[in-house]
């Protein structure tokens, strides 16, 4: 008997291939936002509800990261950073990639509107949605603000857990939204002023190909300016509280001071210590999410304990 | 040893196989424990099967005229 074995055995989709379309690193940061703004919201969510519905956030997240490796990946195979991807790599087909990414989009959106309400359901199709054409379709490749727009679709999850124990929107959700929304350019345009990634080759418009250095130094400087009161503010909502609100004061200023370092450095002198205040703002830019997300976590356990002060 | 020798095919595809078989039973545990959670919470269980039923209608408006001629 012939064996019709004409597939390259090397090349074979593995089960971790499918988990890599699932962008698992982006997902984290969607878990923990979701499961803050969930825990935070006022009306108690049945723990094993609460589970199901930070899950299939999650896999609509992911779900949304195998759709734009599919949309992308022509410029996948040309950047250096993202030739090993499963699709580049030719692991898994682009007819596949997009059938995968459109079954868990449906699965999670429907199985998150049975589990807990259909306007969460509804929100997250948004998320894919917007993340999936407005950012990864539309702009992404039209407009150098382009890290803005996707910073949208990474802000949404917090609002998505809030919406599963509230079924709606409010001030507090909006907060979240936007102290995810307003970090993001920041923390992506201090990362692309020390990573030299090839954007230029896969024709992907960067602030800092774009604009040069000097204006995406600016633009650092301006969104941080604006997150700031921003993410202060928060404090005075019914989710914030002394705790949070003295972690948001000293993260602020810490972020306004890096901010206004990397403002005034000049290429030359940013050259001469190899990047070391941008890198510098980059990491703690991570903590400085992080911080403001645990303190809101912290002000919620301490309000059930009876000790939340407003 | 076995008495059939494995298919190539089957032998490759097995890590894909098992983690596909092992997501299937958890989503059938998340299902069940889904089902478990809201009915431990006390949620309406029933709803419309074609055909209609006095547990699941809404309650009927209350009729003042009516009310007072009846007693």
């Amino acid at each position: 008997m012939t064996d019709i074995s004409y597939v390259q055995h090397d090349k074979e989709a593995r089960f971790g291939d499918y988990i890599a379309l699932l962008k698992p690193r982006v997902m984290s940061l969607v878990v923990f936002t979701a499961f803050v703004g969930l825990v935070v919201a006022p009306d108690p969510v049945h723990p094993f509800v609460g589970f199901v519905a930070i899950l299939f956030i999650a896999l609509g997240g992911g779900a949304s990261g195998a759709l734009n490796m599919w949309y992308d990946a022509d410029i996948d195979r040309i950047m250096r950073r993202t030739q090993s991807r499963p699709i580049p790599e030719g692991r898994i087909s682009e007819r596949e990639a997009l059938a995968f990414g459109l079954v868990l989009s449906g699965i999670s959106c429907v199985m998150l509107a049975l589990a807990t309400n259909i306007f969460s359901g509804l929100f997250l199709a948004f998320t894919i949605f917007f993340y999936v054409v407005i950012y990864t379709m539309w702009l992404k490749r039209a407009t150098p603000q382009n890290i803005v727009i996707g910073g949208a679709a990474g802000a949404f999850p917090p609002m998505i857990g809030w919406a599963v124990s509230t079924g709606g929107i409010s001030v507090e959700s909006v907060a979240m939204f936007l102290l995810v929304f307003l970090w993001t350019p920041p923390h992506f345009w201090s990362l692309a002023l020390f990573m030299k990634a090839d954007y230029d080759e896969a024709k992907v418009p960067m602030l800092t190909s774009t604009h040069g250095r000097r204006v995406t130094r600016k633009n650092v400087l301006v969104y941080t300016l604006v997150l700031a009161p921003l993410a202060v503010a928060t404090g005075f909502t019914s989710i914030g509280g002394p705790l949070y609100l003295a972690t948001a004061i000293v993260m602020n200023a810490l972020f306004i001071k890096g901010a206004i370092a990397i403002y005034s450095r000049t290429e030359v002198q940013a050259e001469a210590d190899k990047y070391a205040v941008e890198k510098r703002f980059f990491y703690f830019s991570l903590i400085y999410l992080f911080a403001h997300f645990a303190a809101l976590l912290a002000e919620a356990g301490l309000s059930h304990i009876g000790l939340g002060v407003w | 040893m076995a008495i059939t020798r494995d298919s190539d095919l089957h032998i490759r595809r097995f890590s894909r196989n098992a983690g596909l078989g092992l997501v299937l039973l958890a989503f059938v545990g998340i299902v069940f424990g889904l089902t478990i959670a809201k009915v431990e919470r006390g949620d309406k269980m029933e709803a419309y099967d074609h055909q209609p039923r006095t547990s699941v209608l809404p309650p009927a408006p209350a009729d003042p005229a009516k009310e007072g001629t009846a007693q």
